[in-house]
């Protein structure tokens, strides 16, 4: 089957472009859980309290900060190829 | 030490600096430079009402009481903000899309243009935002009382209530005179927006400014702070984990939900893509903001005095250190937080209220109010004044009867769960087209309840007659009635208690009332446009065809819209359907567009309502609700129209086929016609000119005897009667086709008129005999018709019938019958073998003959002239296929119809 070894998208730039829009919609998810872990430091058994203070403090921020650096970047990403619509797309929206 | 009076003269010219941008950027956008006033930029900045006086004084105390759990209400609305793509990119289009005001204005939108649930989300949000308002109020207060006891001349006492006043009379005065501008709430309010985007940079800096002095000044960095925290008592707080859950999420609802954050995220954008920048900039906005509040509240616990208020580290700590520039921005910074909130909150519900309730109020207690000319303009600014002085109003009697509570937080926490009610109607209104407006009151009612009776009400304690007691065993001794132990949930937090209960039975209540309650058509229609929003983004129309007159239409929309501007609007609608003037035909399209528009000023139930009196009712057709009943409504639309095309082209196809046949058929008719005539004219010409010489060379000669002379003249005579008949057939005919014809009406018994053409028809001729099967009961009709030109009709056909029947025993059946609407049917059957299909088509054609032109005595134009009769009498003529024989049936009007009457 030679025709196989063809790629088989016709779109590429507006398939890249709906798998970026899919990492945005799941990276709040992914940063929800990673909030989460500090409720698994510390408590019973440990000198700790629940969320290990000062460790629980900058892992929620630096959580934070690598966060809005993925968003930064997949809105940037996303933007750009938010270019004129290609033929064939479809994951362009009408206006 | 700082001056109280320096600090109050600050306080005062920033509050005329914050004027003065505000003027500059209306007067600005009135001269069209929008430029970066609808940047990206300023769009998140403005989103930082999020931030209010409870986040820049509150979430140190937040912290100090319990820890760590106060970042929680900032990553809830980052996690919102990172997740645009899910729902707020969907919010904004919905509501550029169909001009949504508010939250009230989107959920009764959603639910059928529903005035009920607008005023319940109204009420609703007033009810929720009200201590929000006086917390704001209360924290200004205390700030100025702060300072007012650090005044180096001596404590200052200040009186917290006045303060207040004078803060909440000020802020009224800034929202009036900005907030309601302009009608239109989809127009953005450049003044406002602007100063809230300053106020925003203002709190920033002076946070920030607050944790780096905090950090940089009194501590040695990062650190040593660490090390700090990690002493300090702060970090001995176990964080809760049903708190953290809950808190987050109840927060990130909370950035939609919020009257003032819908404003400014959905009703004030501009922009769609402005989403991408917030997107990420607002969050990191939040994160500047949270990330210097464990220092400081850290290093306040450790260096000011026991007992001092958490609540004021941000403002104590620089004092303390007689920072007076740091302590002055800090306080501005606050005085920032509390003013921007306050004012959007008052523009937020101001629009609510005067859209949902007053509007209302007024339209029903005028009738037809909205046909009147006048102004309605100035009605509905005032009512939006009106209601923002009293939302200030409100907010300044609950802080002066409340007496300020000295935890900000708790306030905060009632104020996002209160309008987080509203949350499973919007979700559920956005993304689930079977949601109903039954359903969505059912849970925003109970939800409300709930939350009343487990979080609001017990925050008045014994005022509102939650005692000790009845917190602890229930109303009546019922102890599963217990406010914070509902249905024996005892030993969870009050917060996550009243959150899960509230949430969970709205939600539960809003899906079971949606199932099994039936959207009415215009919910449906609704329904499938919001939820379907970006895959078409134009409407199906709800509008009947016909009843509104665009005049009255314009009388209205001047009123709401201003003069020139529905003026404008009409003329460009005029234009696109290729009229002059103003005044477009009103079809549902037109009225749909107008709808959205007068939408954007006064709410889509109050442009509905108003609409609705002039149009009259809605009618949603059965292709709007076909479209609205299926997934594939899209689909089904597209090839439904397909197949209407192509049916549409097979059918002129069909057309053109019939006419170009019927031509090519009359075409040969009129050549072998010519032919005819010629013949016709030239057969009698012939014999005419042939005896005529016979009797000019006869007269010569005398040679003719006296019955030769006879017979031949009588030949010359009869020929020409024949030429002559011939031309009056073509004289009536052009007479009748013109319609110059001057007719004779009579009333008449159509019985008589049958009798007369059947003794002209049936007498002399060659004598072929052809029996008449006539019904004499039903024949007697009185009519009201030309008897002469009817009769000439009938002879005609009786005439046709005695010459072309060509059965052994002819016979003519005559049908007499009257038919609906009063009309009249004759229909003459004969016995014979009758006109072959593809003659049927030209019969009435003139020149027309089926048989040769031997027997035909004829010029082939009686069909033709009994056609034009016919149409003249206001009836017709028509050939009945099927009958076992040629059949021709007449109908006409049984009395005269008589034009324009």
């Amino acid at each position: 089957m030679p025709e196989r070894r063809m790629p088989l998208y016709l779109a590429r730039a507006s398939y890249r472009r709906r798998r970026l829009i899919d990492a945005l919609r799941l990276l709040p998810f992914l940063l929800f859980g990673l909030w989460l872990l500090p409720l698994l430091w510390g408590g019973e058994g440990t000198d700790q309290p629940v969320g290990a203070g000062a460790r629980g403090f900058v892992h929620v921020f630096v959580i934070w900060a690598l966060g809005l650096i993925a968003a930064a970047w997949l809105a940037r990403r996303l933007r750009h190829a938010d270019g004129p619509a290609e033929p064939l797309s479809s994951g362009q929206e009408p206006d | 030490m700082l001056r109280f009076n320096i600090l109050v003269l600050a306080c005062l010219s920033y509050a005329t600096f914050l004027f003065v941008v505000a003027f500059w950027a209306e007067k600005r956008a009135e001269r069209g430079q929008v430029g970066w006033l609808r940047s990206p930029l300023v769009y998140t900045l403005s989103l930082s009402v999020y931030c209010t006086a409870w986040t820049f004084y509150g979430a140190v105390g937040y912290a100090v009481r319990s820890g760590l759990e106060f970042v929680t209400i900032y990553l809830g609305p980052s996690l919102m903000m990172i997740g645009w793509w899910w729902i707020l990119r969907k919010l904004v289009r919905i509501g550029r899309t169909h001009r949504i005001t508010s939250v009230a204005d989107l959920i009764s939108s959603r639910y059928g243009k529903s005035n009920t649930l607008g005023v319940l989300v109204t009420l609703l949000a007033v009810i929720g935002t009200t201590p929000y308002i006086a917390l704001q109020l209360q924290s200004v207060a205390t700030s100025f009382a702060v300072f007012g006891v650090n005044d180096p001349t001596g404590a200052i006492e200040t009186d917290l209530d006045k303060t207040a006043l004078w803060v909440a009379a000020g802020l009224a005065l800034f929202t009036i005179l900005f907030g309601t501008r302009n009608l239109d709430a989809n127009e953005r309010h450049h003044g406002v927006v602007t100063a809230i985007a300053l106020e925003a940079i203002v709190k920033f800096v002076a946070l920030v400014a607050v944790g780096v002095f905090v950090v940089w000044g009194l501590t040695d960095g990062w650190g040593d702070l660490i090390a700090r925290i990690d002493a300090s008592p702060i970090a001995t707080h176990p964080i809760s984990g049903t708190r953290w859950v809950t808190i987050t999420m109840l927060s990130a609802a909370a950035l939609i939900t919020l009257p003032r954050m819908f404003q400014v995220l959905v009703v004030e954008n501009s922009d769609e893509t402005h989403l991408f920048t917030a997107g990420w900039v607002f969050p990191l906005y939040l994160f500047g903001m949270s990330l210097f509040v464990i220092p400081i509240a850290v290093v306040g616990l450790q260096v000011l005095p026991d007992g001092s208020n958490p609540d004021m580290f941000v403002l104590t700590l620089p004092l303390h250190y007689d920072q007076r520039v740091l302590a002055t921005l800090s306080f501005l910074g606050g005085f920032s937080s509390a003013t921007s909130m306050v004012i959007v909150a008052a523009i937020a519900l101001s629009t609510m209220v005067s859209n949902h309730i007053v509007m209302p109020i007024w339209l029903s207690s005028r009738k037809g109010g909205a046909t009147m000319s006048g102004d309605v303009r100035s009605l509905v600014l005032y009512a939006r004044r009106l209601s923002i002085f009293g939302v200030l109003a409100l907010g300044y009697l609950y802080f002066h009867f409340s007496g300020g509570s000295e935890a900000l937080a708790s306030i905060g926490m009632i104020s996002f769960t209160g309008v987080a009610q509203v949350l499973p109607a919007m979700l559920g209104g956005i993304f689930w087209r079977g949601a109903t407006r039954v359903g969505a009151i059912l849970g925003v009612v109970s939800g409300f309840v709930i939350w009343a009776y487990t979080m609001f009400l017990p925050s008045f304690g014994i005022a509102a007659g939650f005692t000790p007691e009845l917190m602890a065993e229930g109303p009546f001794g019922i102890a599963l009635l217990r406010p914070q132990a509902l249905f024996g949930v005892q030993g969870v937090d009050p917060v996550v208690h009243a959150v899960s209960w509230s949430m969970a039975i709205n939600t539960l209540i809003f899906i079971i009332g949606s199932l099994f309650s039936f959207p009415r058509p215009v919910e449906r229609l609704q329904g499938a446009q919001f939820v379907n929003v970006f895959e078409h983004s134009g409407s199906a129309r709800g509008w009947s065809h016909g009843f509104a007159e665009a005049e009255d239409l314009l009388v209205m929309a001047q009123r709401i819209l201003g003069a020139s501007e529905a003026q404008a609007l009409f003329h460009i609608e005029a234009e696109r359907q290729g009229k002059d003037g103003y005044l477009p035909d009103a079809t549902p399209e037109f009225i749909e567009r107008l709808e959205r528009e007068l939408a954007g000023s006064v709410g889509a139930a109050t442009a509905h309502a108003m609409l609705a009196q002039i149009a009259g009712g809605v009618l949603v057709s059965v292709e709007d609700l076909m479209a609205v009943a299926d997934e594939t409504a899209q689909m089904m639309e597209y090839s439904s129209q397909l197949e209407i095309k192509s049916e549409e082209l097979s059918r002129t196809a069909r057309q053109l086929r019939e006419a170009n046949e019927k031509l090519t058929q009359l075409s040969i008719q009129k050549d072998a016609f010519l032919s005819q005539i010629s013949h016709e004219l030239r057969t009698p010409m012939t014999s005419i000119r042939a005896f005529s010489e016979i009797l000019r060379s006869a007269g010569k000669d005398g040679s003719l005897d006296p019955e030769s002379l006879e017979r031949f003249s009588t030949i010359i005579h009869d020929e020409a009667q024949r030429l002559s008949r011939l031309l009056d057939d073509l004289l009536d005919l052009s007479v009748l086709e013109n319609g110059t014809v001057t007719l004779n009406w009579a009333r008449t018994n159509l019985h008589d008129v049958i009798d007369r053409a059947m003794d002209a028809a049936t007498q002399g001729r060659d004598g072929v005999g052809i029996r008449v099967i006539r019904q004499d009961m039903s024949e007697h009709i009185a009519m009201e018709t030309d008897p002469d030109r009817l009769a000439q009709v009938i002879i005609n056909l009786v005439t046709n019938a005695r010459k072309y029947c060509d059965a052994a025993n002819p016979t003519l059946k005559i049908n007499v019958r009257r038919v609906m609407d009063d009309r009249v049917q004759i229909d003459f059957i004969d016995n014979g073998t009758g006109i072959p299909v593809e003659k049927q088509t030209v019969i009435f054609e003139k020149f027309s003959r089926i048989t040769d032109h031997a027997k035909a005595g004829g010029a082939g134009l009686g069909l033709a002239i009994c056609r034009e009769i016919m149409t003249n009498l206001g009836g017709s003529i028509a050939y009945l296929p099927g009958q076992g024989g040629t059949a021709f049936r007449l109908e006409l009007p049984r009395v005269r119809v008589r034009e324009g009457g």
